[in-house]
């Protein structure tokens, strides 16, 4: 990461981001950003503020209501020469335009032997516990990490989004970034507090593949994303008032995941809880975990957990989607068990 | 086949039809106005979107009431009606019962979902209507509403509701194709407010006028100036007519109003200024009123018959706001059919 000497100011990571992309679109004339109400408005939440004003419409598109067609076209940019960031309003959407994702933007390097590059970025919103139910809720963090050639991203906080997208943008390959709603900083939607963080003003890269440990401890390792980085940092603080002593591992990135810090850190506590707000089933938390135990992996001291979404669709209904969405007390709960089992 | 300036006359001739739909245009309104309060409540004074009895997002169709009632004034319960993210008015006027589907937007067990959907996701079954949050999702299972009526030698028909933004998405034009191909008995009514959220129609749409995009599918494409609930119901009746009477599929497209935010909580920064005030100057429900009086209807019948759709409207949202929570464990039911809880 290159150390940045300037100015900090606190931002929110809608700010950071839209930062990010102003400073890149100055910087290299070959990126534009469009989708949906990214232009007027800024984008619905907020990570395109400013940016109509600055450099219009050419390089600030707002496009129709036709996914498909303007995520097949930041395909043929990409191959072109440009670096389009496509924003895709929320990553329930992805269902009208997957093909130009995953069967194209995610192979043609590999289907041209290298010849032709996909850089792009998909920055989509994802994440519930605001009642918009089961269409405008979901993290499908998985079922883009799944498949080979797309990287996928996602922030906890306004520092990493900044330096994030910079890599994303930067990046020779398709990146899909995510932002979690409940970190995103909007006014009219609540924001978790600490994601707001100082960001220096200058240029900086967060590397892609690169995970970080935001807190370190000895006991138990909490492995979360986004969000959920919070919830176990929570955990962590109310684990530390009873003398249990976690680590937390912000992944920062999905794919290529960063086995090496995972396998150090449980490694390190001999034990391991995953914490996801995507569907629980063959996602995030499990791969996690095999990271761990595969290949004659750490021994740990107890079976990991994975504090995950069940599989089911988000509810409307706040007193369902509250009952199954992970929370700190859940995690805090999870390990007790955890230690009082196998002290 | 050419675009038809829908010439019907300006004056209906069914005077209980009438009646009908300016009672329904009220009680559309007064559900919103009762949503209005409920969903502000606990959002005050910082708004925040996950809060109150009513959270997540809130799509009012003020102003969009002639829409609803001039179609499914020539509806039956067994024709299937599919709407969209802005549901309300079309559901009322379909006759989904009101009481249930107050109490799903509020998330309650007696809810039409019993809490699962939400406001953008509202079924009854018992008028074949339902609703959904992707933009232009319901077009395609109204052509299969419609085909299925078709092999049943019913005489039952399809409306799918969509919006002017809908019409630039893939699967409004592969549902036209579809449509034409297989004659299928299906009405699409694309509600014309001018605007997909933020963006304007004029700065992205190519056509002026979808209504002629009909032609590109060998249907017959009608355009309804106005905002008129009698000239709707003119057109509707022949596009209904020609489905039932084997004719196939017709797209209609309404010029209407949104008189609120694309959800509530926009600040409508896009807007020029004064254009809410002058559309709120030509609001559809006084002006029909004003015409009926003008033909002789006596404000008697007419203020005993909107007070009559207002208290249904009342007791409905007293029901609503009395009735109990869902379980929290009742999210798991459901997810498959013929089965109860999946965990
Ligand atoms: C596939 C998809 N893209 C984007 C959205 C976000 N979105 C919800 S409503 C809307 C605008 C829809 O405009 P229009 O079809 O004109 O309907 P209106 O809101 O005006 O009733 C958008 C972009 C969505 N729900 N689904
Ligand atoms: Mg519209």
């Amino acid at each position: 990461m290159t150390t940045a000497t300037t100015t900090t100011r606190r931002l929110t990571i809608a700010k950071a981001m839209s930062e990010a992309l102003a400073q890149e679109m100055a910087r290299d004339p070959s990126v534009l950003v469009m989708g949906e109400d990214i232009g007027k408005l800024g984008g619905v939440f907020g990570a395109t503020q400013g940016l109509l004003d600055r450099f219009g419409p050419e390089r600030v598109r707002d496009t129709p209501i036709s996914e498909t067609a303007f995520m097949g076209a930041a395909v043929g940019l990409a191959a072109s020469g440009m670096r389009p960031v496509a924003e895709l309003m929320f990553v329930d959407f992805f269902g009208v335009c997957m093909d130009a994702i995953y069967n194209l933007a995610a192979k043609q390097n590999y289907f041209s032997g290298g010849k032709v590059s996909c850089p792009m970025v998909i920055m989509t919103s994802v994440g519930g516990g605001y009642g918009d139910g089961g269409q405008h809720s979901q993290c499908l963090y998985a079922t883009f990490a799944h498949l080979p050639g797309l990287k996928v991203v996602i922030p906890s906080n306004a520092r990493d989004a900044k330096g994030l997208m910079l890599s994303a943008i930067r990046d020779d390959n398709p990146v899909v970034f995510m932002f979690h709603k409940a970190l995103q900083g909007m006014g009219w939607l609540g924001t978790v507090q600490r994601s707001i963080t100082d960001v220096p003003e200058a240029d900086y890269t967060t590397p892609i593949g690169v995970a970080a440990v935001v807190r370190e401890g000895t006991d138990v390792t909490l492995v979360g994303l986004g969000l959920t980085v919070h919830l176990a940092l929570d955990a962590a603080a109310a684990l530390a008032k009873t003398g249990v002593s976690a680590e937390v591992v912000d992944l920062r990135t999905v794919s290529p995941l960063d086995r090496a810090t995972i396998r150090a850190s449980a490694a390190k506590t001999g034990r391991l809880v995953v914490i996801d707000d995507d569907y629980m089933s063959f996602g995030v938390s499990a791969e996690v975990i095999a990271t761990v135990c595969e290949h004659g992996g750490a021994r740990l001291r107890s079976p990991p957990m994975r504090i995950a979404y069940p599989d089911i669709p988000v509810p409307f209904t706040p007193v369902m989607e509250h009952f199954v969405l992970p929370n700190a007390e859940k995690v805090v709960a999870a390990v007790q068990a955890m230690l009082e089992a196998a002290p | 086949m050419s675009t038809l300036e829908s010439t019907a006359p300006s004056r209906a001739t069914n005077r209980n039809q009438r009646l009908w739909m300016y009672a329904t245009m009220v009680q559309s309104r007064h559900f919103e106005a009762l949503v209005k309060v409920a969903y502000l409540e606990g959002k005050q004074p910082l708004f925040n979107m996950a809060k109150g009895p009513i959270p997540g997002e809130m799509h009012l169709s003020d102003g969009q009431e002639p829409c609803a009632v001039g179609v499914c004034a020539h509806l039956r319960p067994g024709d299937a009606v599919t709407a969209t993210h802005r549901p309300h008015h079309i559901a009322i006027a379909k006759g989904v019962d009101l009481k249930a589907m107050a109490a799903e937007i509020f998330g309650k067990k007696a809810g039409l979902s019993g809490g699962r959907g939400g406001h953008m996701h509202l079924f009854d079954p018992a008028v074949n209507f339902a609703c959904s949050g992707i933009v232009a999702q319901g077009l395609g299972p109204a052509v299969g509403s419609a085909l299925a009526a078709k092999l049943r030698d019913a005489s039952d028909i399809a409306v799918a509701f969509l919006g002017e933004g809908a019409a630039n998405q893939g699967a409004f034009h592969e549902a036209l194709n579809l449509a034409a191909v297989w004659q299928a008995p299906v009405v699409f009514v694309i509600e014309d407010n001018a605007y997909g959220i933020s963006v304007a129609k004029r700065d992205c749409t190519a056509v002026e006028s979808n209504a002629i995009r009909a032609a590109g599918y060998g249907m017959p494409g009608v355009h309804v100036p106005g905002n008129d609930a009698d000239r709707i119901l003119a057109a509707a009746g022949e596009a209904v007519a020609r489905a039932r009477a084997g004719g196939g599929p017709t797209l209609i497209e309404i010029e209407t109003t949104r008189l609120e935010g694309h959800f509530m909580g926009d600040a409508e920064g896009y807007r020029p200024a004064g254009e809410v005030e002058a559309l709120k100057a030509r609001d559809p429900i006084p002006a029909y009123r004003a015409r009926l009086l003008a033909e002789g209807f006596e404000a008697e019948a007419l203020d005993r018959a909107a007070g009559a759709a207002i208290a249904e409207v009342d007791a409905a949202f007293v029901f609503a706001r009395r009735a109990d929570y869902p379980a929290p464990e009742e999210v798991f039911e459901h997810v498959f059919a013929g089965e109860g809880a999946s965990q």
